[in-house]
């Protein structure tokens, strides 16, 4: 019996129930509460006898069930925990176990709306009823993400019946090698792991290569920090992954694949092997698969914690067994990879794109984007924006619809909206640059923003208010960079290393005139000669900042100023004399005795002395001490 | 008229044809542009860390020419600004942390990052040192190691790992606290490492170096009371004027000991002439073996590397070993025992020292079974490096000097005692001294030309007097383990097997001078040595009338209990790492009535499924509730791999040990202790 | 693994846990290109890697020692100290870093004494990490405590937490 005869044509969401109530169990939102939530909802459905069922084994009962089900993250982690109720496609916001009560009353024996659980369009005050409503989803086009967030992950049959491994059995039935390159290349697809380099080239060039082993890999090393676009795709859609690496396997050649999953995301480490479990359970990874006479085997394996390692020949390494330390190219893997075999290595999300690809075809995907990047891109929106979480977009999406349409804008440190308060977006994590004011309307693909120093990156986007003091940015982003440096090569290993005591000195004061001029040809000569990905990137936020951002470097190194207030050493506290009661009572608080003054008299800091602690901001009942916070609100 | 095509690449603007290179910098090189690298090895594997070979292909962007292979049609420039601006700053980065002081290092003159600083013109050093100052491990008798030197190029580790097969250093910690490091970042002198001392020789700075003992020797030569007697080995000879500037392989022999006599050395005789007394100790025991067709292959055991490596992974082999001691020790054990009487003085006042091509040679000469009557029969060790910065010191220069001969009578040899050096020279000398013992006569040509090569392993049929022989002969360990593997599952059978640890044999250990060159060098020392055997009047160890003198004074017969007793050794299983007994089930109080369990875990017994019974024992002790009494560790290695598994029980050895009968020994040696008498114990 | 698993096993003999290696080992087929999964099941059962467990898998890999420690010491994942029974670990990733991650760091350091040098507690309860990146940036700042995932953390809910598991330890040892 053979598990495809069981998918309809159509997919049904309500998978034959009357209601269906999802709830969100991404790690954002389980880790705020949302197994409760679930737990409360079975015990109430019990409680009030409403016939229900929980593992959707009984798809074919229309008798007015209804299903609550788990599904992966649906991208809105901020709001999370959260509920969707189909088929009015309802979504509640921040749900607690208390509140399960009201809304199986109000919602499911009712046909009403819980108001006080729906999202609040900050600015409008509108009250969003679903997706259908929410700007944060509307907004997006969401393929790769589309299932997140519907079916659950654990679910075969749900994937199947939403066609799920249709595109992977065309592949070995129906199409040849050629065909299914020829398909990806016509289509476009570049890499999304950050390289956007063309996946049908990569593929066809493994293709080629006569040998009687290849592989497949699956980048699932996010490593970004601030990037989680893979995580949910493997938590929330495990089986795209899977299919995804079959057609990859089936392309080239390649009979064995395996997907690189860092070890920080136990979630989507135990989803993607109970996928491989169940798909080899029911015939669809193993011997003659989809009776075509290849095989296809899918392993598992964690990563230990190195970054590097999302770098391709560094991950091979790795998976020798070895140290996680590149090799230089040439040779390149889809020649000589993993055991010296053609290897092909493809992030998640350019698998999931292939998936969509082969099934609907190069032509569907081509209808959004841009001629030279088409497709979608996921983003993770984090940062001073109103509306966090993972996003979809197709290429040459501008910023400002990013920012502002989809993520409702830029917010104050104290959360509150602030119109006037955009100053950078950070995009491509730890390798990437910074986006200004002026890039607000340049629409965002690859080749674009390479021409203005940044790159995509894997997608982190995270936005930042005016309190941001874009040094520290870069420096944040050197010292990570510089701590995940394998060490092989001089140049990062050092350079960086020298990088960072640079922006040490720049931020605590100490840079001179020389200081900026070195940093920028050590940054260049890094970029240019180091062995891989990593230490050619590594330059890249320091680089961009000096170039978007020099006027607060100059500030640093010769005024010895932070204009953002945030570089603690150069914040020089004082006390404004007509403010100051003379109460002493900073004096007290002071750790290092930095305050003097007569009572009653205006008190003064010593410079010399101040740690720039903040006690006596704290302690000053009339707000005399200035020059602690960066003025924004 | 048709012009042949050739593939070739531009460089600089100019066309190379392309010959077989493997990469760029190979074509690079040839074109006359010797661009800098420090982790290039033609020998190793590319590993491509250094950035110093960057060039700048034409429509491909910055490359490493050392990873790039070479393709029809590229256009390569080597020296654009870019590139120049990036070489110097690696150099700069590098120069920051690096420990500076190269007027007290002993590489000052031959370091490679001294001389790529002084040609891309480095005169200030820009950025800071930030690392912090890690100690010096001097805990090896071979080798210092001083981490504040090293580059990180890996190649020590790569040689270790591909040609030695050993790994007994590799990179640990990741990013800015990457270090070269012995495991668990002991001192080298605890583990695996077998001294050959090879790390050093591809080191391009003062990281790793021969440890030196030249203070010890100065002291003794300017001691009143003792009598400095000096031995030179064979490869010496023609590589120190190496570091006078000489040509490559010029035999500069009776310089040196001219050189020696003025520096104060008392009496100085040759290696050679023991190698000839080793030829005919280890040539009697091979036609015995090979007479009576037992412990075949015989392997030689004149490479003090190569014997710790066979003590450490191959103890089920050492039974093969020659008991023979190397020329070395055969002479500092023959002058210790002959001399005193000879010149009226005591055995202590006569100091041996000897000058050798070789780090483990320091090594060797402090084993323990090469002391007699409490002293060493080798003091100290000098390395030809040594030697040469010695009579640097004294202000002479070697090649002025008048030449002057060996004293007698153990300054006297054949050209069999020379050709030692070679890889293969120990194997032609023993051949040399078979074909005249059993055949009655002396080899008419005693060259033997098939025997003599620069591959790592050659095999060779020959025939002598009617008998068959087959004989290997290897240099590398991690081939020589290669034939090791091959002989233990049958798949080869010789004869003889002649190990040396450095490539191309003793001419290219590591106490030689050494230069990116070193190929070369090696090349022309061998040829030298087999030059100096041509010029000598006897080419066999047999025709040495000293040797045979010394056999009717002091040793009798070949092979003799005395010489046995001054010229042969024995060997031991050495753990492979210094790794205390891993205590796996601990008794809860321990105290004197716990019985304690080891089982082996070495290599030998693991492979025979110690595990096992490790496994077998613990859950027996915890299902019978034994654990106050019976302690359980695992131990690396006793002195039996040949009948493994071996475990201990309290003082008695179990060998080819199963559970049941460790399980019987426990119980039995419990109730022992109990009762203090046997009784029959329940299972 | 949640707190009574891991009292579990650390009521478990020596005896049983090397038991464990050898069937790790023998899992794994011996294979050394296996090293790392190898690592990662032992440090499960010990906690972290111990030296003479580190050296018995090098032997029954048949890989040099060197290597292995070279290997370990590569990862961050991977302890060769003994690490306290609640790994704290705090995520600096952009993100969380952008909202506040360090005084949390901060906090807790003072609270349990513990500084970058030395992130575990004498008795072996804390040992304090910070992460690069947890992957759940939408709920800034992220602290884990073992597997357990805390949310929208101030220095106060962190100082918090750590008094409740205090509480909690006290209260199972009378």
């Amino acid at each position: 019996m053979h598990m495809m005869e069981q998918t309809t044509s159509h997919p049904d969401p309500l998978m034959g129930a009357q209601r269906r109530v999802i709830l969100c169990a991404g790690t954002g939102c389980v880790a705020n509460g949302a197994m409760k939530v679930y737990a409360a909802f079975q015990e109430r459905m019990q409680a009030y006898n409403l016939p229900f069922t929980l593992e959707l084994r009984e798809e074919n009962d229309n008798s007015g069930k209804t299903a609550v089900t788990r599904s992966g993250c649906q991208g809105f982690c901020q709001m999370g925990p959260l509920v969707t109720i189909l088929p009015e496609n309802i979504l509640y916001n921040q749900v607690k176990p208390a509140d399960v009560e009201e809304i199986i009353a109000v919602s499911l024996i009712g046909n009403g709306v819980v108001e006080r659980l729906l999202y609040i369009e900050p600015g409008t005050e509108h009250a969003c009823k679903g997706t259908d409503d929410i700007p944060f989803y509307t907004r997006q086009q969401r393929f790769v993400l589309g299932d997140c967030g519907i079916i659950d992950p654990d679910n075969l049959d749900e994937y199947l019946r939403n066609d799920g491994y249709r595109a992977a059995k065309k592949a070995f039935v129906q199409m040849s090698q050629e065909e299914i390159c020829t398909e990806i290349s016509e289509s476009g697809l570049r890499g999304r792991g950050g390289g956007g380099f063309p996946t049908g080239r990569k593929w066809e060039a493994a293709r080629r290569q006569v040998d009687d082993k290849k592989y497949v890999i699956c980048n699932a090393d996010e490593g970004d920090p601030g990037a989680f676009m893979n995580r949910s795709v493997m938590e929330g859609n495990p089986h795209s992954v899977i299919e995804g690496l079959m057609i990859a396997a089936r392309a080239i050649g390649a009979d064995e694949t395996l997907v690189y999953v860092r070890a920080e995301y136990p979630l989507a480490v135990q989803r993607m092997r109970r996928a491989v479990k169940d798909a080899g359970e029911r015939g669809i990874l193993g011997k003659n698969v989809f009776g075509s006479g290849f095989n296809i085997s899918c392993e598992i394996m964690e990563g230990a914690g190195a970054f590097v390692c999302g770098e391709e020949t560094a991950m091979i390494a790795s998976i020798e067994g070895q140290r996680g330390m590149p090799r230089p190219k040439p040779p390149f893997p889809a020649e000589s990879g993993l055991w010296g075999k053609p290897t092909i290595i493809n992030n998640v999300e350019t698998l999931a794109h292939a998936v969509r690809i082969i099934r609907e075809g190069a032509f569907r995907f081509r209808e959004l984007g841009t001629p030279a990047s088409p497709g979608t891109k996921t983003f993770a929106l984090t940062g001073h924006v109103a509306n966090t979480g993972l996003i979809e977009v197709p290429f040459g999406t501008t910023l400002r619809e990013i920012v502002y349409n989809i993520g409702g804008g830029i917010t104050a440190d104290d959360g509150s909206i602030d119109p006037a308060g955009f100053k950078a977006v950070q995009i491509g994590g730890p390798s990437g640059g910074c986006l200004t004011k002026e890039h607000l309307d340049l629409p965002m693909d690859f080749d674009s923003l390479r021409t203005v120093g940044a790159m995509v990156g894997s997608g982190g986007l995270v936005a930042m208010n005016q309190g941001t003091c874009m040094v520290a940015v870069a420096r944040f982003f050197m010292e990570f960079t510089q701590r995940e440096s394998c060490g092989k090569c001089v140049l990062c290993r050092e350079g960086t290393r020298q990088m960072l005591a640079m922006m040490d000195d720049i931020i605590e004061g100490k840079a001179d005139e020389t200081t900026l001029p070195l940093l920028r040809e050590l940054a260049l000569a890094v970029q240019k000669g180091s062995l891989c990905g990593l230490g050619k990137t590594a330059p890249n936020p320091v680089l961009s900042t000096l170039r978007h951002f020099a006027d607060e470097y100059e500030a640093h190194v010769k005024d010895k100023v932070c204009p953002a207030g945030q570089c603690k050493a150069l914040l020089k506290p004082w006390i404004d004399a007509e403010k100051c009661k003379g109460c002493g009572k900073c004096v007290k608080k002071c750790p290092v005795e930095a305050i003097s003054g007569e009572l009653k008299q205006p008190h003064a800091i010593d410079q010399e002395k101040c740690i720039k602690c903040g006690a006596c901001l704290l302690s000053c009942k009339f707000g005399a001490v200035e020059g602690l916070q960066g003025g924004y609100a | 008229m048709m012009k042949t095509q050739s593939a070739t690449i531009t460089v600089d603007g100019r066309p190379v044809t392309i010959e077989g290179e493997r990469n760029l910098l190979e074509l690079v090189r040839k074109a006359g542009i010797d661009l800098p690298t420090f982790c290039y090895h033609s020998d190793l594997s590319v590993y491509g860390a250094c950035r110093l070979c960057l060039v700048d292909v034409e429509g491909r962007g910055i490359l490493g020419a050392c990873s790039t292979p070479p393709e029809p049609g590229l256009v390569v420039r080597t020296n654009t600004q870019e590139l120049r601006e990036i070489r110097k700053i690696s150099i700069e980065l590098l120069l920051a942390n690096h420990d500076r002081e190269c007027t007290s290092c002993t590489r000052s003159g031959s370091c490679q990052l001294q001389d790529i600083a002084r040609r891309l013109g480095i005169t200030k050093i820009r950025y800071r040192s930030i690392h912090q100052l890690k100690p010096v491990d001097t805990s090896s008798p071979a080798l210092t190691r001083d981490p504040n030197k090293c580059v990180l190029c890996g190649d020590c580790v790569r040689f270790c790992d591909e040609i030695q097969g050993i790994g007994a250093i590799d990179f640990a910690y990741r990013g800015h606290e990457a270090a070269v490091l012995p495991a668990f970042g002991r001192d080298l002198g605890e583990g695996e490492c077998i001294n050959c001392g090879q790390c050093a020789t591809v080191c391009p700075t003062g990281a790793l170096a021969p440890a030196s003992e030249i203070d010890a020797v100065w002291k003794a030569i300017h001691d009143p009371d003792t009598v400095v007697v000096a031995q030179i080995a064979p490869a010496v000879r023609v590589a120190i004027g190496e570091q006078f500037g000489s040509d490559y392989g010029l035999n500069t022999t009776g310089q040196v000991v001219a050189a020696m006599k003025r520096m104060g050395f008392n009496i100085v005789y040759d290696t050679s002439f023991t190698a000839d007394l080793t030829v005919i100790e280890e040539a009697n025991e091979f036609i015995a073996r090979k007479t009576k067709g037992e412990r075949l292959p015989l392997f030689t055991s004149c490479c003090p590397g190569w014997v710790k490596f066979a003590e450490q992974s191959f103890p089920q082999l050492l039974g093969n070993l020659s008991s023979c001691r190397s020329p070395q020790q055969m002479m500092g054990s023959m002058v210790k025992h002959t001399l005193p009487a000879q010149l009226g003085r005591e055995r202590k006042d006569i100091v041996m020292v000897s000058i050798m091509p070789c780090t483990a040679k320091k090594f060797e000469a402090r084993r323990p079974e090469f002391r007699t009557s409490g002293s060493p029969d080798v003091d100290f060790v000098l390395t030809t490096q040594e030697l040469a910065r010695m009579i640097e010191e004294s202000g002479l220069a070697l090649n002025k000097l008048h030449p002057a001969s060996f004293d007698m009578p153990m300054g006297f040899k054949t050209g069999a005692g020379v050709i030692f050096g070679n890889s293969g020279g120990v194997t032609e000398a023993v051949l040399r001294y078979a074909v005249g013992n059993i055949t009655g006569q002396n080899p008419v040509d005693p060259e033997f030309e098939e025997i003599r090569g620069e591959q790592a392993l050659r095999i060779i049929r020959t025939e002598v007097g009617g008998l068959e022989l087959k004989l290997a002969i290897v240099h590398g360990l991690a081939k020589a383990r290669e034939v090791m593997n091959r002989i233990l599952e049958g798949s080869l059978t010789v004869d003889l097997v002649e190990v040396m640890a450095c490539p191309g044999g003793c001419i290219g250990g590591a106490g030689q001078p050494v230069g990116r060159d070193i190929a070369e060098r090696r090349r022309a020392r061998t040829e030298s040595l087999y030059n100096a055997d041509r010029l000598l009047d006897l080419h066999c160890s047999q025709e040495n009338h000293f040797v045979n003198e010394c056999y009717q004074k002091y040793l009798g017969e070949p092979g003799s209990r005395e010489s046995h007793r001054l010229l042969h050794t024995h060997y031991h299983h050495r753990r492979r790492a210094g790794a205390e007994d891993i205590a796996l089930a601990k008794a809860k109080e321990l105290g004197d009535g716990v019985l304690t369990v080891k089982v082996c875990a070495g290599t030998g017994c693991f492979l025979r499924n110690s595990q096992a019974i490790i496994q077998g024992l613990m859950k027996y002790v915890e299902a019978n509730d034994l654990d106050e009494k019976v302690q359980v560790q695992a131990s690396f290695c006793f002195e039996m791999c040949g009948e493994g598994p071996n475990v201990v029980v309290g003082e008695s050895i179990i060998s080819h040990a199963t559970l049941d009968t460790v399980i019987t020994a426990i119980h039995a040696e419990l109730a022992q202790m109990s009762t203090g008498s046997v009784q029959a114990g329940a299972c | 693994m949640n707190a009574l698993e891991m009292e579990t096993i650390l009521q478990q003999t020596p005896a049983r846990r090397f038991e464990k290696v050898c069937a790790i080992l023998e899992q794994h087929d011996n294979q050394p290109q296996r090293l790392i999964p190898i690592l990662q099941a032992v440090q499960e059962e010990y906690r972290y890697l111990p030296e003479d467990v580190l050296t018995f898998v090098a032997t029954g890999l048949d890989v040099p020692p060197a290597r292995v420690f070279g290997v370990a010491t590569f990862y961050s994942h991977f302890a060769l100290k003994p690490k306290g029974k609640y790994c704290i670990r705090l995520c600096d990733g952009t993100a969380c870093h952008v909202k506040r991650s360090i005084p949390i760091l901060e906090a807790i350091y003072k609270r349990l004494g513990l500084s970058s040098k030395r992130n575990t507690t004498e008795d072996m309860l804390f040992t304090v990490e910070t992460v690069a990146c947890l992957g759940a940036c939408g709920l800034a700042p992220v602290v884990v405590i073992n597997e357990e995932i805390h949310g929208q953390v101030t220095p106060e809910a962190a100082v918090k937490l750590i008094d409740e598991i205090e509480e909690r330890e006290k209260v199972s040892c009378t």
